[in-house]
């Protein structure tokens, strides 16, 4: 996993809410084997039509936002299936940060562990984050993970909160499992005694 | 005094292997369930790291999400794609040890039906798997939730997860149900009334009169749809109902192993006084057969409502529904009676177990569906079939004009054969309406079972109380 340390880039606004993990990789794409590749199917049934052309009004097909790395978005992003997929599509495409009032629970645990910062805000920052990211190539932010801030175009800056052992593990590019396995001997003597315990399970 | 515990604190705290000093805890897994969609990167992580599977009796697999549905898969899966997917899950299954259901296995099925069929899903354990309906075996009283592929890699490789415990939230339904209300209505009326965010970052736990009346089936129907309320998992406490339903099940405990489990199961429920973070609670009564219009799960009306306006909502939700109304081809105002559907799908984990079918088979007994209409019905698993054709629901199945499929996942997802095409309407029992989910630009009504089966015969949405 990369390492998530400080990120400056352009933010693309998503406003609609729900966006749904379906929307942001369509089934279809379930179907690998791999993690990657499927950047360019990121977001399909909004981003292409029927024949595979571009649709000019979606953001990120928009000039000043195809290098986006960060989205800010409408209430409950990435609802829906559990697919990993999700996460997999918007790294791919290079977006490493989503800002949101608040975030479907699988999905935003699979962000963390693929590199990807969620960042949960109240509404009045998200609408502010909202209003500078419709500004165009000139939507700059700045996220500084270790800080935990978010600096804005205009210089102001904005305190998110992240929980310490994924902030660990994404300012280190750690792999949990790793870390868990070095926890072996606690793992067998919790299945010695549910052996005991609770035969059945 | 020990603090009074809700079921999921009981149920949390029986599982927690360690606790760091910021309340991340390592959880130990009692069962995990693997699929061909979401595993074969986590078993290449693992083959890549030269790791094992931790605890391979504790893990099962079968293909589903990927399944044709026609009897020519025994032979060839023809989408190549899907083929890979099948196959690697056999040969994964085989390389690390993990018991697998394959196609030609009559067990084979929707992971979420195979569990609490075998007795694999048991009161009080945790349960995963790589897929967000995860949340149906909850309806057990057991842990249960959807995880992502890193955490597949992570459970097989360790049988353990990183975690923080949710918040707890308490779901009433009390009094009872109408005639012709069915658990998906219930569960409908309260996501409704929720929206799909509203249990996020809870574990719901729902109870109530109308809860506790329901079949182990309609239970699992429930709690199944936790997840399109926002909670990654949702409980029901288990009871002589639970206790009854895992007797007999071929991995089930047995004899005095099963006295002892039951004696354990008992403990299994919210003590009086136990905290809940947020409360909701709906009258039994209130509920009517329910279906949804737009594309979000939390889009419901009565079947007797009208389709809503934009302006009726405030916010970002507006422009989703006027987004919503033009995907579906739906005016304001419209009554839901008057909307006309192509096909009808019967199926899924939310509603694909013999019971579902026994209430389809019930409205359909002796009819015949109406002409032009497309209808199937996909059992959960390879033994529902079988116990369906046992029972003759099968034939009337067919003598009504459906097609009478195999096991798998069918046309709630649409990564298989079986799909939508662009503006075709479906009235469906599965758990999702979202754009492009059952086909791409296909539209989808969610309902109950004896609700789909209504529509078949009337070609429109219907209120299976006027049959």
């Amino acid at each position: 996993m990369d390492k998530f340390t400080k990120l400056d880039a352009v933010a693309a606004p998503m406003p609609l809410v729900n966006i749904d993990t379906d929307m942001i990789i369509p089934k279809q794409f379930l179907k690998t084997i791999k993690r990657s590749g499927l950047g360019v199917s990121a977001f399909m049934e909004l981003r292409y039509d029927t024949d595979g052309n571009e649709l000019p009004d979606f953001i990120l097909n928009k000039p000043a936002y195809r290098a986006a790395s960060i989205l800010v978005t409408g209430d409950n992003f990435g609802c829906g299936s559990s697919r990993e997929h999700a996460p997999w599509a918007l790294l791919d495409f290079g977006i490493r940060c989503v800002i949101s009032t608040s975030f479907a629970d699988i999905f935003f645990n699979n962000c963390f562990k693929n590199g990807i910062l969620p960042i949960e805000l109240p509404q009045d920052q998200v609408d502010a984050l909202m209003s500078d990211a419709e500004n165009g190539a000139n939507a700059r932010l700045t996220i500084d993970l270790e800080a935990q801030t978010i600096t804005r175009p205009n210089g102001e800056t904005i305190a998110f909160d992240v929980d310490p052992f994924r902030k660990h593990c994404l300012l280190n590019g750690l792999d949990d499992i790793g870390l868990t396995l070095q926890k072996s001997d606690k793992i067998n003597s919790f299945e010695f005694t549910l052996a005991a315990e609770r035969s059945w399970v | 005094m020990t603090q009074a515990k809700t079921l999921y604190d009981k149920i949390w705290d029986a599982h927690v292997v360690d606790e760091a000093e910021d309340g991340t805890c390592l959880l130990y897994i009692d069962r995990h369930l693997v699929h061909e969609v979401t595993s074969p990167q986590a078993f290449e992580g693992l083959r890549t790291a030269g790791r094992p599977v931790h605890a391979p009796e504790r893990t099962i697999a079968t293909p589903d999400h990927n399944v044709p549905t026609d009897e020519a898969r025994l032979k060839v899966i023809e989408n190549e794609e899907s083929r890979i997917q099948v196959e690697a899950l056999a040969k994964n299954a085989a390389e690390f040890g993990v018991e697998h259901f394959g196609i030609q296995d009559q067990r084979q099925g929707i992971v979420h039906i195979v569990g609490p069929e075998q007795g694999l899903t048991l009161p009080g354990m945790t349960v995963v798997c790589g897929d967000s309906h995860t949340a149906t075996h909850g309806a057990f009283g057991s842990l249960a939730h959807g995880i992502g592929t890193s955490e597949v890699e992570h459970v097989l490789a360790t049988q353990t997860l990183i975690q923080k415990k949710s918040k707890n939230m308490k779901v009433e339904v009390t009094g009872k149900v109408a005639p012709g209300v069915t658990a998906k209505d219930i569960v409908l009326s309260i996501i409704g009334e929720t929206g799909t965010g509203g249990g996020t970052g809870y574990v719901i736990e729902y109870c109530g009169e109308a809860i506790k009346a329901l079949s182990m089936e309609g239970r699992m129907t429930v709690c199944n749809m936790a997840i399109e309320g926002g909670a990654r998992a949702g409980l029901i406490a288990p009871d002589e109902t639970t206790f009854d339903y895992v007797k007999g099940r071929p991995r089930a405990p047995k004899g005095e192993e099963f006295d002892r489990a039951v004696a354990w199961w008992k403990t299994l429920f919210t003590d009086q006084g136990a905290y809940f973070d947020k409360v909701v609670t709906l009258q039994g009564e209130d509920i009517a057969p329910t279906v949804t219009w737009g594309t979000s799960p939390e889009d419901t009306a009565p079947i007797t409502g009208r389709v809503p306006k934009p302006s009726d909502f405030e916010g970002g939700k507006a422009d989703a529904v006027a987004r919503a109304l033009d995907y579906m081809g739906l005016e304001p105002g419209t009554a839901l009676l008057d909307v006309e559907i192509d096909t009808v799908f019967i199926g899924s984990c939310t509603n694909g177990r013999i019971e579902d079918l026994r209430a389809a088979a019930e409205i359909l007994k002796g009819k015949t569906k109406k002409d032009g209409i497309r209808a199937m019905v996909v059992p959960g698993s390879g033994l529902v079939r079988a116990q369906a054709e046992e029972e003759g629901l099968a034939e009337i199945f067919i003598d009504a004009g459906f097609e009478w499929r195999m096991a798998g996942c069918s046309m709630c997802l649409g990564m298989n054969p079986d799909q939508l095409s662009p503006g075709e309407r479906c009235a469906s029992t599965s758990n999702r309406n979202f754009e492009g989910r059952q086909g791409y630009k296909g539209r989808t009504h969610l309902m109950s079972p004896a609700m789909a089966a209504a529509a078949a015969l009337t070609g429109r949405l219907t209120d299976v109380r006027d049959l």
